[in-house]
């Protein structure tokens, strides 16, 4: 294959790769930000009930966008395991999503991601590659 | 540290019958829907989903996110013990590091208390778009 050509690809792919990783980093943080606005689903179940609790879970536009971005990345994830080995996407978009959420959980939602977070994080990222290789 | 523990062990199950879906999806297609493993794996998904919810409404996602990465864990000793696959060297190697990773996280504060303002311009941010 000529140089330039398979470059080209490789940035298609890891174009991709990039794309899906990001839609479920900013699903998990929408999901995870409207949970935190909603407080603790424990406590609502005991005043509301089961019904109660899953209405008030589903009327939080958060994690209504925040689903919706999951139900897109699965279809993303499928896409992109079309024009990319499954050995290569695999891992690389686990471990992108796992580092990228770590990421947005500090700067977007604001938790404090402390250095045995930082260190879980990493280790996850490399034992998922190495697990799903 | 009871519900964790508890949570944490549903989260497991969903999590291995996410794989069996995917196995599922990728051979059968729309037939994969009529197969009773894949509508247990739905509902499974559903429960590891509220669970997973539940979990974020009580736990930070920074936190969370490591924890149910054992899911992976628990998924390759289902498929070497139960499925009798081969797990080589980098297989355990990685089940070592997600172990060493649940440890970390386990050992710390579970959530961020926004009592003491880390990021005042953040927390003020976010309640202007929960508007």
């Amino acid at each position: 294959m000529h140089p330039a050509v398979h470059s080209a690809d490789m940035l298609k792919v890891w174009g991709v790769i990039a794309f899906v990783a990001a839609l479920a980093v900013a699903g998990e943080v929408l999901i995870a930000s409207g949970m935190r606005d909603l407080g603790d689903l424990d406590h609502i179940r005991a005043r509301v009930g089961l019904l109660g609790t899953i209405r008030a879970v589903l009327s939080s536009v958060k994690f209504v966008i925040g689903a919706l971005c999951m139900a897109f990345n699965f279809f993303a994830m499928l896409f992109a395991l079309s024009i990319a080995d499954l050995s290569l996407a695999g891992p690389a978009i686990a471990s992108l999503t796992y580092i990228g959420n770590a990421i947005a959980a500090k700067f977007v939602i604001g938790e404090k991601v402390d250095k045995r977070r930082w260190l879980a994080t990493g280790f996850v990222a490399v034992g998922v590659v190495l697990l799903t290789r | 540290m009871l519900t964790a523990s508890v949570g944490d062990s549903l989260l497991a199950r969903g999590m291995v019958q996410v794989g069996h879906v995917d196995i599922h999806h990728l051979g059968l297609l729309w037939h994969a829907l009529f197969n009773p493993f894949v509508d247990a794996g739905i509902v499974l998904l559903i429960g590891f989903f509220s669970c997973y919810t539940t979990a974020l409404s009580w736990a930070d996602l920074s936190f969370v996110m490591p924890a149910t990465a054992f899911g992976y864990v628990v998924i390759a000793l289902m498929g070497k013990f139960w499925l009798h696959e081969q797990l080589s060297l980098s297989r355990w190697l990685g089940i070592a590091l997600i172990v060493c990773a649940v440890g970390f996280v386990a050992g710390g504060p579970s959530r961020t208390e926004h009592g003491e303002p880390v990021h005042p311009e953040l927390d003020q941010m976010d309640a202007g778009a929960a508007r």
